[in-house]
């Protein structure tokens, strides 16, 4: 305490012909200060005290750790009196302050004298705390600071033109996302078909339903009034028949799900039955008014839509095979699926409706109404498929006017999903293996698209086809896709070939499936 | 240049050529790669045995050249301990990218000034090493999305008389950073390791 008057005393010593700093000053004094004050927070009324408040503050601040650990190895006076320094007596006259009776050269004497000190207080520190310090500089500053400088050139280098732009984005712009952090999934989809095979007098109508590939590897197709049947695993072309009559030809065929009887459907509305091993005719089944061109098996029954729009389900055991019929439509039935669980039969006509039938508990036959009637198609709905993986799901495809792919809960009613191809829809598949959608398409491009399920980003896209592609297949192992275009080729795309890992996977499965079978008849 | 082909030798003159001839190179090669300026403003310079890219732009030769010199003056010294090329964007005044190039001075070539015995193919090699990889570094290198400017550090010695024109800096880290080391050479005299941080 004794040194800091001392201090202060000293210091009023030396400005003698400073303003009177005890009581108020000269009425003129007061009206100069009035204008010129700026620092309204002194109190000038207790000068004899403000500058040790100052004082302590300048002491206290640059306190090194070790000052605040040690407080009592500090040689710093310490003013006990400065933490209760009195605040302004509350009676007190309010002073503008005068700069001048602040006391810088004190403050200055004081920060000089503690800055000293202060080097003194760093002298004080143990050599571990030292230690400390320098560890910790040198993980901040990548360097002993105390013996290197960090320096740079003044003049900072010139910015890059205005409105450059890096041109690495282009190198970039094709990965959203890290490569490292996320899983590759493109795969190699060949973009040229495996093999094309000529299909002479294919009708080119949209209508019609005229491939289908069996579980037996055998590729039905029909060609005009014929069909002939390919067999994928060694190549080989049989005819399998001819219609009598040139004008008469086939409208749809389809596989039973065992693949040894095949159904056609026939431009004068009959659907027949055929033993493909014995290459006989088996049934000819009449009662359509007009040509069939579309088919699906639900085990036993064969269900067949006609132009007539009526839907008829076949009993493929009894002689009185025709057990149901379905009206619906009012125009052509192009697109006919069972799901695969046997549940819903799914129809699309050239009306723009898909219809909804579902099959009457413990029975294949269907409800003669329909479960729901889809109307937002804006064009004839021919590419119906059902996901393999998701029970009740259905992708359908509308035609030229429409070009959408939609996709429908046919447990609700609700149409899950709607993408715009920006062309025609002819025929859709799912592939389970990847999660995919293949779809073909006509005008413009003529092109098959593989899409993924369920973002519907477009994986991939396959052209080659020079008109509309109308049918697609495909075969059983789910590999390839054939594709019959009016361009009167086939075309057969090995575009979700799985991997050899994955490949054996599948094999255990089917043998393993195949067992069960067997051991299924065995017991019967 | 002190050592020549024609010579094994390497003295603390060439050497320090050497060096301050691989950072033009170097800081060039980081610029052009990097995208910090356009790559119509770098003409095709054949070096190391490689075609490098060298600026063209006067503002820019402006800059790298005096700081150049003055490294080299460092080299020289023995007084340089680090050169970094900090690579910024411009908006946020973000720290994007560091490049660190470690220099070890042998102090001894200070004081005895003999030559040492190595050939200039074999450190011409080294150095095409190094400045390959920086090539090859964009591979693994975010994108620099918004437009970014470069800065020079250089780290001295503490005792340095830093000159009118230069500035003390902090180190300018990159919090959070992936480091990848790179090919160092020598030229007996001088150790160069260089090595990259990135924002992760």
């Amino acid at each position: 305490m004794s040194h800091f008057n001392f201090e202060n005393e000293l210091n009023s010593v030396l400005r003698m012909d400073g303003p009177i700093t005890k009581g108020p000053g000269m009425r003129f004094e007061r009206k100069a200060e009035c204008n010129q004050s700026v620092n309204s927070s002194l109190n000038i009324s207790t000068t004899a005290k403000t500058p040790m408040k100052n004082l302590n503050r300048s002491v206290n601040n640059p306190k090194t750790p070790s000052n605040a650990k040690t407080p009592k190895s500090s040689n710093q006076a310490r003013t006990p009196g400065g933490s209760k320094a009195p605040k302004t007596p509350s009676g007190g006259d309010r002073f503008i302050p005068n700069r001048s009776a602040t006391q810088f050269d004190l403050g200055h004497f004081k920060i000089t004298t503690d800055s000293a000190n202060s080097g003194e207080a760093d002298n004080l520190l143990s050599p571990s705390q030292k230690e400390y310090q320098r560890v910790m500089s040198e993980n901040l500053n990548g360097t002993d600071i105390s013996s290197n400088k960090i320096i740079s050139y003044k003049t900072k280098a010139p910015s890059a033109p205005e409105g450059y732009q890096n041109n690495l984005r282009v190198l970039y712009s094709s990965c959203k996302t890290p490569a490292s952090s996320v899983k590759k999934t493109i795969r190699h989809i060949p973009q040229v078909p495996e093999r094309i095979l000529d299909a002479p007098d294919i009708l080119d109508d949209y209508y019609l339903n005229l491939l289908d590939w069996s579980c037996n590897n055998l590729l039905a197709v029909c060609l005009g009034g014929s069909v002939y049947l390919w067999n994928a695993a060694t190549g080989e072309i049989d005819q399998l028949l001819q219609m009598e009559s040139s004008d008469q030809y086939i409208g749809a065929v389809s596989w039973i799900k065992e693949g040894n009887y095949l159904a056609l459907g026939t431009s004068n509305g009959e659907v027949q039955l055929w033993d493909v091993a014995a290459k006989k005719r088996l049934r000819n089944m009449t009662g359509h008014a007009n040509r069939v061109g579309a088919l699906s098996w639900n085990s036993y029954i064969l269900s067949s839509g006609s132009r007539s729009g009526a839907i008829h389900h076949h009993d493929v055991r009894v002689a009185e095979h025709q057990v149901g019929t379905l009206l619906g439509h009012t125009q052509e039935v192009c697109g006919l699926k069972w799901s695969p669980d046997g549940k819903f039969l799914a129809s699309g006509g050239n009306d723009n409706l898909l219809n909804i039938w579902n099959a009457q508990p413990g029975s294949p036959l269907t409800n003669t109404t329909p479960l729901h009637t889809f109307s937002q198609h804006q064009a004839a709905v021919k590419a119906l498929a059902w996901c393999p993986w998701q029970p009740h799901l259905l992708a359908s495809g509308g035609g030229t006017a429409d070009r959408h792919i939609r996709f429908w809960n046919c447990s609700t009613g609700q149409c899950v999903d709607s993408v715009d191809t920006k062309s025609q829809v002819c025929a859709l598949l799912w592939c389970k293996h990847y999660k995919e959608l293949i779809s073909s398409h006509g005008f413009a491009l003529n092109q098959l698209t593989i899409w993924k399920y369920p973002t519907m980003t477009k994986v991939s896209e396959l052209s080659g086809h020079t008109a509309r592609v109308l049918h697609m297949a495909m075969s059983p192992d789910c590999q390839t896709v054939v594709s019959a275009g009016a361009d009167e080729t086939l075309r057969i795309w090995k575009c979700f070939t799985l991997d050899e890992q994955k490949k054996a996977a599948q094999k255990t499965a089917v043998t393993k499936d195949k067992k069960s079978v067997f051991s299924m008849t065995s017991i019967r | 240049m002190a050592a020549t082909a024609t010579s094994n030798a390497i003295t603390l003159k060439g050497s320090t050529e050497i060096v301050a001839e691989f950072f033009l190179y170097g800081i060039n090669s980081i610029l052009y790669q990097r995208g910090i300026y356009p790559p119509e403003s770098f003409t095709r310079v054949q070096k190391y045995g490689l075609t490098l890219l060298v600026t063209s732009d006067d503002k820019l030769k402006d800059y790298l050249n005096p700081v150049i010199a003055q490294i080299k003056e460092w080299l020289y010294n023995m007084t340089v301990k680090k050169l970094v090329v900090v690579i910024k964007d411009v908006d946020t005044n973000e720290v994007l990218e560091r490049w660190q190039f470690d220099v070890e001075g042998d102090k001894e070539a200070l004081k005895d000034g003999k030559p040492r015995q190595k050939s200039e193919k074999d450190i011409n090699n080294e150095i095409s090493a190094v400045i390959r990889q920086i090539t090859a570094s964009v591979t693994f290198l975010p994108l620099l999305e918004g437009a970014c400017a470069f800065d020079l550090l250089v780290y001295t010695d503490k005792d340095l008389d830093v000159p009118a024109k230069w500035g003390e800096d902090g180190p300018q880290f990159i919090a959070n950073s992936e480091e990848v080391r790179l090919r160092s050479f020598t030229t007996s005299i001088h150790k160069v390791d260089a090595m990259v941080a990135f924002k992760k």
